[in-house]
């Protein structure tokens, strides 16, 4: 056998394994009842859950509470499906967290109760989509 | 209102784009006319380039005019810049939104068309139909030509009243805004001015080695393409790799990530095509020398263009969407995008393909002791360093595709980006780094087994040495660490001793790779200390126990300062001491307290006299406004060490608030202080009113801190009202304690005509509000009513970063070694060219 059938064979090799552990590690975007569910069956994966903080008959951000030290806080989060959701969140509130539009947490539930997130993602309203001008100087 | 500079931009982006499909068209012309008419179609075709070169120029100029004098009639101002902005902010501006940074990229090619256009001879014509034809491409993105329901490009020129419906201009068509809603405040950095004209030129360059491939294709000068090639591939890759650097060296230093890396799909789609650009090189070289490699070569300069172009979609077109921290909004490009991509992409395979079986191969195998066989195994694994990061990064991209034929797909990235790559690329990394050490040795000539064993003794031995030092030194404690230092300094010891050789022998030019690979070892080191040995020094401060539950477990990260208070943070007693402010002409930061906003941009009144820089009641102009620096005093042994002031900006118009760190910066490591939240006492939620019946002298316990009353004086005059005969102006001397700092509070109470008025007293760092409510007489007592707020506090995450030094020294070494490398591949080239032969 020549080394270049060699080399190609590992080269192969190794980037089936980068494949398989792409996949493998790979998270998932799920809603939180199917996390509930991957909970259940003992599946303690990180997962995504998209949706959006809960807002108030006014239109206002509500339940997020912040912890006494002020470096973590809790926050009730809906998903695309409607369910309500308290998530545990251990760094202070991002600064822009009640604009946010839009809300991914990226973590697993602790138990039946609460879901803790390892990280959050954020989507501000963009500027492009800005499209009420201030009418400031008229 | 101003339409002309709009429509003059227009203009130029038609004649821009027009005139770039015309001299497509002529260059390849000229490439296929007969000598007679050769000297013209070269005239034309020149003539037809700069027309485009001039007209490219003029649309950054007409942009650029646009924001500068400050038209927000146009939507690309008024969304991307504002009066408060400074003029290295404008140039921000420019590329901040998507168009800009289009115009951007085209300038660079045009910039590099014209180098190239008088350096070649016989490669003119070839490469500038490629060039041409991705103008044309990159020109039509900002084009804002709308065909029936087809919209081709997002121009920068629109007007406001035409890219937002607001209400107002149907009520009056001709209203201009007063500003603009502002620069994204993470991009006011004097890294955003550098960063992306660095990154875009990187991108643009990736064009110049492919073109000549094209061209050789086409020309069926199947190997010949090399040579003009290789001096700009290296360029290519200089550029980009400083342009990734600067944009971690700028994450580091303005964004609270914690870090300069974080494996987002925005950094990764950059960090790919640079790998694969350095891959190419690497075969590049080997077939100069040895006439291998050179499918290998063709394929990685294809794969190194094509990856800015993908690199370019995933990013711009929105697929990222909630993969990414970065925010690009799609504009609606994305199909033409893909169109970009795919089109040169079939050109470029079609072209490979048809010249395949002409190409020259080497039937000799390569010897395990011949420097191909090693470059060969570095190339490899270059490549299946970027396979890996690509793969993931490209999980929406995937799901896009999968949702696009109607199947859902809900796969996302890896939870743990940074571990999950870590894992892969430090490995990579280590095998990449023997590999330079071992190949470097075979550069020269193929040696056998016993010379490779004698030359490889000496460094080996030495590496051993220093590294056991570097590890006892540096408290190195884990096996996996042990191996990379051991790799990091066998690189560098290895390429030191090539180096020292090549020098004594020879010129500097030959001295790049040596350079480069030194540096790859130091950068090696330098991430293993600072990311590895990184510590949170604010970890686990608060020492409450308030839930009892496996919320206590949890590493909080995070400290909460409240102003005054000390606290101790491992080495370290640390004091938050306040708001201050950046005040033009003051090197120094002035405190916000002693500064009120007058209305004005920029501009504050003094409330007090601050040492000789100003007085009380004078004017003065602030450096960005909304910027709010944290004074963060150090102390060990209750001595003061140091201050850091990290930043935060709250702006309006961006909606949210930015912070950004400030470090502490030694000679072997660095702290690194950001806030990661703040009060917000705009609007502050006050409590119950306490009402306090003090006599003088009296002490007395308000929130938590202890408070004297003083004493009242009887005032003749008061600022801002005039005392008339009968009214009677009181104010009451109410000292507060707070650890070391003692503030008087003054409240005024003023009878005139029986009616009372009250002038309270705020004081936004203590969280109180005292107002003198009444006078009693007979009891000789004074009545407060206090309300609290809260005490001023910021929440800190500190962090020391280990030996990062090494890393950006590293950095720069590698940066050296690719210039001295452009240098002498440059002068080969030309030396050829003279002769005639290219």
């Amino acid at each position: 056998m020549k080394k270049g059938h060699l080399i190609g064979l590992g080269v192969i090799a190794v980037a089936i394994f980068i494949i398989l552990s792409s996949i493998g590690e790979a998270s998932s975007y799920e809603s939180f009842n199917t996390a509930l569910e991957m909970k259940q069956d003992g599946e303690d994966k990180a997962i995504h859950v998209v949706g959006k903080l809960k807002k108030d008959a006014v239109g206002e951000v509500s339940g997020i509470e912040v912890r006494e030290d002020k470096t973590s806080f809790t926050f009730l989060l809906v998903d695309n499906e409607g369910t309500e959701q308290k998530v545990f969140y251990n760094q202070p509130v991002p600064a822009d967290f009640h604009r946010s539009e839009q809300v991914v947490v990226i973590g697993s539930y602790r138990d039946q109760e609460i879901f803790v997130a390892d990280k959050i993602l954020m989507k501000c309203p963009s500027k492009y989509q800005e499209t009420d001008v201030q009418a400031a100087g008229m | 209102m101003n339409t002309f500079m709009g429509n003059f931009g227009h203009l130029t982006t038609l004649v821009s784009f027009v005139s770039a499909l015309i001299t497509a068209f002529a260059y390849s012309q000229y490439f296929k006319a007969n000598e007679l008419e050769k000297a013209s179609w070269r005239r034309f075709s020149r003539v037809s380039f700069y027309i485009h070169a001039l007209s490219t120029g003029l649309i950054a100029v007409s942009l650029f005019e646009i924001i500068y004098n400050q038209r927000y009639e146009y939507f690309y101002a008024y969304s991307h810049s504002s009066k408060a902005l400074p003029v290295h902010y404008m140039i921000s501006s420019f590329w901040e939104g998507q168009e800009g940074a289009f115009i951007l990229w085209a300038f660079w090619n045009v910039v590099l068309g014209l180098i190239l256009v008088h350096t070649n001879k016989f490669w003119e014509a070839p490469v500038m139909v490629v060039f041409s034809l991705v103008q044309a491409f990159l020109i039509s993105m900002i084009l804002g030509v709308v065909v029936g329901d087809l919209k081709i490009g997002s121009s920068p020129f629109i007007l406001l009243r035409d890219a937002t419906q607001a209400p107002i201009f149907d009520l009056n068509p001709d209203f201009v805004p007063e500003d603009g809603t502002g620069l994204n405040p993470l991009l006011q950095n004097i890294w955003m001015v550098i960063h992306p004209p660095t990154l875009f030129l990187g991108y643009a360059s990736t064009l110049v080695p492919f073109a000549f491939l094209i061209g050789g294709l086409v020309t069926k000068k199947y190997a010949e393409w090399i040579r003009p090639a290789l001096p700009w591939a290296i360029f290519s890759a200089m550029i980009l790799g400083m342009g990734i650097i600067m944009g971690a060296y700028w994450a580091y230093v303005t964004l609270n990530f914690g870090g300069y890396w974080n494996w987002d799909p925005v950094e990764n789609a950059v960090y790919v095509p640079w790998l694969i650009l350095v891959a190419s090189i690497h075969t590049m070289i080997t077939f100069k020398k040895s006439a291998t490699a050179l499918k290998t070569s063709i394929i990685l300069v294809i794969l190194s263009f094509i990856l800015v172009l993908y690199a370019t979609f995933l990013v711009r077109s929105g697929v990222l969407g909630d993969a990414s921290v970065h925010s690009f909004t799609d504009l609606g490009l994305s199909g033409q995008l893909l169109l970009y991509l795919l089109f040169f992409m079939g050109m470029a395979i079609f072209l490979a393909a048809r010249a395949w079986k002409h190409l020259p191969t080497s039937e000799r195998e390569a010897s395990i002791y011949s420097r191909e066989f090693w470059i060969f195994l570095g190339a490899v694994t270059l490549v299946l360093m970027a396979f890996q990061v690509i793969l993931p990064t490209s999980i929406p991209a995937w799901n896009a595709l999968v949702e696009s034929f109607g199947g859902i797909s809900n796969m996302a990235p890896p939870a743990d980006q940074v571990e999950f790559y870590t894992m892969f690329q430090l490995w990579f990394a280590v095998v990449l780094a023997l590999l330079t050490s071992v190949g470097q040795f075979f550069w020269w000539q193929n040696i056998d087994k016993k010379a490779l064993r004698d030359s490889l003794v000496t460094p080996y031995v030495v590496s051993i040495l220093l590294s056991t030092a570097v590890i006892v030194l540096g408290k190195v404690d884990h096996w996996k660490y042990f191996i990379i230092v051991f790799t990091g300094m066998f690189t560098i010891v290895a390429n030191t001793f090539i180096l020292i050789k090549l020098l004594k022998k020879s010129t500097f030019k030959l001295a790049g790779g040596s350079l480069a690979h030194i540096g790859l070892g130091m950068i090696l080191i330098g991430i293993m200390f600072s990311s590895g040995y990184s510590e949170v020094i604010s970890m686990n401060m608060s020492g409450l126990t308030y839930s009892n539950s496996w919320e206590d477990e949890m590493n909080k990260e995070h400290v909460l300062l409240w102003i005054n208070k000390p606290t101790q943070m491992k080495d370290y007693t640390v004091v938050y001491r306040g708001r201050q402010k950046k005040v033009v002409g003051i090197s120094e930061y002035v405190p916000a307290k002693i500064l009120a906003s007058t209305g004005e941009v920029n501009e504050a009144i003094a409330l007090e006299d601050y040492q000789t820089h100003f007085k009380k009641g004078d004017t003065v102009q602030l450096v960005l406004e909304e910027n709010d620096y944290f004074k963060i005093d150090y102390l060990q042994n209750e001595a003061l060490q140091f201050s850091l002031t990290p930043m935060s900006q709250f702006n309006e118009g961006m909606g949210g608030l930015i912070s950004s760190p400030d470090s502490k910066i030694y000679l072997n490591k660095d702290l690194y202080t950001y806030v990661a939240a703040m009060n917000d006492f705009s609007d502050p939620e006050w409590k119950e009113d306490e009402t306090y019946e003090l006599s003088k002298g009296e002490q007395f316990h308000v929130a938590d801190f202890v408070a004297y009353f003083d004493g009242v004086e009887v005032l003749k005059e008061l600022d801002g009202y005039t005392l008339k005969e009968g009214d009677v102006a009181v104010r009451a001397k109410i000292r507060v304690l707070d650890y070391d700092v003692e503030k008087l509070l003054e409240p005024t109470f003023i009878i005139r005509d029986k009616q009372v008025g009250k002038l309270p007293v705020t004081d936004s760092e203590l969280g109180i509000k005292i107002s003198l409510e009444n006078i009693l007489p007979e009891q000789n007592k004074f009545v407060f009513k206090v309300n609290q707020y809260q005490k001023d506090y910021v929440v800190l995450k500190a962090i020391v970063k280990p030996y990062i030094n090494v890393l950006w020294i590293g950095t720069i070494v590698m940066l050296l070694g690719f210039t001295v490398a452009i240098y002498r591949r440059f002068d080969e080239f030309v030396k050829m060219r003279d002769k005639g032969l290219e």
